[in-house]
């Protein structure tokens, strides 16, 4: 296999982020779909990005104390009371 | 132009979203509960000025973006580091030894990536250089568009594109090196 060393296949790794961050044209979006229908190597390496995009978001998640939640509700309740009319 | 009495009931439920950036920022638990608390009162404040049907998840974390900018950050000796040591595309997949030995299925490289845990992911994502890590934290954590995070750190869309760009190689970067440590990732062979 070894790199990608076609010009599409360049193409498509320079284009990487911005095709899995869905912001490309739809003409680029198919230019580069159609490239990893038919190039193994480089949908590999989108599918590899696309976990990791999806690793980061789901381990990046940290639970709300339950403290921080009352004393935000306490403070919000605070200041509508100081000023109502505002 | 929006109703206070409602603001409660339509912001709370991002403050899960909220905490976990607060905390990458500041990487202190205290500091991030602090900054979360000054969004919100910030946020009732001046929700008046806040477009009813407009992004409202988009318009806090910009509250919380300029809090910790001009609050936290200011704090901090060490200036900010705006330099990161550029590596090649496809970083990690390399060196997982990806291009090498492409296979159907789900690949050896991916199943790397299930053995990081929560807490190498965040300590990795937090070792980045701040404007980075905010880059890459409201794009892959949060899923902003580059227009909304544009908006959110007032910077153009192409500081935007190029922070996540160098940010998202320095994060594969930090990540391997935890693997390496960890023994997740050996030596190629």
């Amino acid at each position: 296999m070894g790199e990608p060393v076609h010009d599409e296949c360049w193409e498509a790794v320079h284009r990487l982020y911005h095709f899995l961050d869905g912001e490309l044209t739809s003409e680029k979006r198919v230019e580069i779909s159609q490239h990893l229908d038919s190039c193994h190597p480089c949908l590999e390496a989108f599918d590899f990005e696309a976990d990791l995009r999806h690793m980061l978001a789901a381990k990046c998640r940290d639970h709300v104390p339950e403290s921080l939640r009352d004393r935000v509700a306490w403070a919000l309740r605070h200041e509508q009371e100081a000023d109502p009319h505002r | 132009m929006a109703d206070q009495a409602t603001f409660a009931d339509q912001a709370m439920e991002f403050m899960p979203a909220l905490y976990t950036a607060a905390l990458r920022m500041t990487r202190n638990a205290a500091e991030a509960e602090d900054l979360v608390q000054e969004t919100y009162l910030k946020a009732y404040r001046a929700f008046h000025t806040f477009q009813e049907g407009t992004n409202l998840k988009a318009w806090l974390y910009k509250i919380l973006t300029n809090t910790f900018i001009n609050a936290y950050r200011s704090r901090r000796r060490r200036p900010e580091q705006t330099e990161i040591e550029d590596v090649e595309d496809l970083y990690l997949y390399r060196r997982l030894g990806g291009l090498e030995g492409a296979t159907a299925g789900r690949s050896a490289e991916e199943e790397v990536l299930d053995h990081f845990t929560d807490s190498d992911v965040k300590e990795a994502l937090e070792s980045l250089p701040e404007t980075f890590r905010m880059a890459v934290l409201l794009a892959d954590v949060e899923g902003f568009s580059y227009r909304e995070i544009a908006d959110i750190m007032e910077i153009p869309i192409g500081t935007v594109m190029s922070r996540l760009h160098r940010g998202r190689r320095a994060l594969q970067k930090a990540l391997l090196e935890f693997g390496m440590e960890r023994g997740l990732v050996g030596d190629r062979d």
